[in-house]
């Protein structure tokens, strides 16, 4: 099978959108880079169309919450690949918790339609643009985002189980 | 059941393309499939909007058997999140066990020996073929001949007596540990293993011979469901339902894990992307891990089965009794106290019905910082109104059981 390196993946990436690449870094085999939310649909429509990387298969979406990075407590990571080349990427794309805004890749990718609606319903992101964007696997009625970091799993109000001896 | 009022009064039936017109108004049909129901062979609740018997558009309801596993495993040791993972595609819970023990060795970095490598691929290939054969035989419950199930699922029953051998339990298996297996194959298993090897390409052939060229499982499966490649990877799909739309995209050749890449398989590949073609690339797969199994079981390397990690992989117990080391590495795993490095791994490996990936972000905690599955059954089942759209109700039912779609992985 054909296959790009990649380093090439990253210089190419870097030439074409320059500083909308904010950092970059390799983790485990696959180029992980950090991006603007507003350049998210540009640069999932370029790697889809671009004649030699052809991302043509968006393989997940999820998304990660940070309560510590203050102005980007939010995070949606996509992960795309190109059969092809046998190359994956993964962008990821930081946001404030206050306004959780992302374009949407459901013009692109048909499978993009229930990730982000999944992503929604765990972590509250907004993916603008969505045909139907509401909760999938929790309950309709439920008003809070249950994957971000401020609900424990545990009960809170127990004395008896110390963090120092359990972990977090 | 109740009646719908559309105010357009054109219709179109897309199965045979004719198009009619009517001064009467139509009424539409909501017809409520599931949640449950002996035909939707898992809770899926699918809304149809039906004109007569013609399926004019679908809505799914999903998250009827959420668990919110994502969320529990941050709060889980590593360990202890195998058991979770075996109630996602719980078909072919081994496969999940252990993907998901090679997404921690990734993290974690230790590399496992040869023969530990090859007696996984031979748990993961037996659980494929036990995924694959619920699948083919419940197309045929389906379409209507019973006999190819209550015969295949008897073998079904010898997969799960192997794996009970190998690990103790027989479907929610949590096979194997971080940095290997937790015991070698017996005696036993390898006699199992070879009887199945002896007795099953025969029973497996007869089967065949029921379904595969009959005529009339042929004319209610072919062109029933179909979709093209182009759409297929636009909707995300991965593994024999992809391959049956003629893309040869697997996991086990493109990114090979486990010493996959010692192996001479073939990846079949259908052409019309319809409930036939994923019945027959099923079939096939069928024998080509066949195939796969004989050969790991042929050059079966000597050595240990498990890895020198003794932050990860419990000690043997008589050494925990008797030995401080061992008890205080024992304490430590129970616990979870181990180090884990920080990082972030992407791990994909070929479940049942594709790309089975975990993503994994580690903050150096005793648990997981974030986990999420990628659940090639959640994603490619939103395909499904699309797939059905214009044809009968009961090639609806057949297309949803040829998708193979398990309600433990659509939920999570």
């Amino acid at each position: 099978m054909a296959g790009i390196t990649n380093e090439f993946l990253l210089e190419r990436l870097q030439q074409q959108f320059g500083e909308k690449i904010k950092a970059a870094e390799e983790t485990f085999g696959i180029v992980s880079v950090v991006i603007e939310p507003d350049s998210i649909l540009d640069i999932v429509k370029w790697l889809n169309t671009d004649n030699i990387l052809k991302f043509k298969f968006l393989t997940d979406i999820c998304g990660s919450h940070y309560p510590d990075l203050t102005g980007q407590e939010l995070c949606a990571v996509y992960h795309v690949q190109s059969m092809e080349n046998n190359v994956r990427l993964r962008l990821k794309a930081f946001m404030p918790v206050s306004k959780p805004e992302i374009p949407s890749l459901t013009s692109l990718y048909s499978s993009a339609n229930w990730m982000e609606r999944e992503t929604y319903d765990f972590y509250g992101i907004n993916f603008i643009g969505h045909p139907n964007l509401k909760r999938i696997l929790n309950v309709e009625e439920m008003d809070y985002f249950p994957l971000r970091k401020e609900f424990p799993l545990e009960d809170a109000t127990r004395t008896d189980k110390e963090d120092q001896y359990f972990g977090r | 059941m109740d009646q719908t009022t559309l105010k357009e009064n054109k219709i179109k039936n897309t199965a045979s393309g004719e198009e009619r017109e009517s001064d009467l108004h139509i009424e539409y049909t909501t017809l409520n499939l599931g949640p449950t129901h002996p035909a939707t062979h898992g809770i899926f609740q699918n809304i149809l909007t039906m004109d007569g018997e013609i399926v004019i558009d679908s809505e799914q309801t999903c998250g009827y058997i959420h668990r919110a596993f994502e969320k529990i495993a941050e709060r889980r040791p590593y360990y202890q999140i195998t058991t979770l993972t075996d109630r996602l595609n719980y078909c072919s819970s081994p496969i999940n066990n252990i993907g998901w023990h090679m997404t921690v060795e990734k993290l974690i970095g230790v590399d496992i020996p040869k023969r530990a490598q090859y007696m996984r691929v031979i748990i993961m290939e037996f659980a494929r073929i036990s995924d694959h054969l619920v699948c083919n035989a419940v197309i045929g419950v389906d379409t209507g001949a019973l006999t190819g199930f209550t015969y295949l699922f008897q073998w079904r029953e010898k997969i799960y007596d192997i794996f009970e051998h190998i690990c103790g339990a027989r479907l929610t298996t949590n096979i194997g540990r971080i940095g290997g297996l937790e015991r070698d194959f017996s005696p036993e298993v390898y006699k199992k293993i070879n009887e199945f090897l002896a007795d099953f390409p025969k029973i497996f052939k007869e089967f065949g011979t029921l379904l595969e060229r009959n005529r009339i499982f042929f004319d209610r499966t072919n062109k029933t469901g179909p979709i093209t490649a182009e759409r297929a990877l636009n909707y995300g799909f991965t593994g024999p339902n992809l391959r049956a739309a003629g893309v040869d995209y697997d996991v086990r050749v493109a990114n090979p894990y486990s010493s996959y890449e010692d192996f001479d398989f073939q990846i079949p590949i259908g052409v019309n992307g319809d409930t036939y073609d994923r019945f027959m690339v099923r079939q096939e797969e069928i024998w080509q891990s066949l195939k796969i199994i004989r050969q790991a079981l042929d050059n079966m390397p000597a050595g240990k089965y498990f890895a020198d990690v003794p932050e990860f992989y419990l000690p043997p117990k008589e050494d925990v009794y008797n030995n401080m080391e061992a008890l205080i590495w024992h304490f430590k795993i129970v616990m979870g106290e181990s180090d884990v490095p920080k990082g972030e791994v992407y791990h994909a490996v070929e479940g049942g019905n594709g790309e089975l990936g975990f993503y994994l972000v580690s903050d150096g905690g005793r648990t997981p910082y974030k986990l999420h599955f990628r659940r090639p059954c959640f994603i490619f089942y939103q395909a499904y109104p699309e797939m059905i759209r214009g044809g009968m109700l009961s090639d609806a039912i057949v297309t949803l059981s040829s998708l193979n779609v398990i309600a433990g992985e659509l939920d999570a």
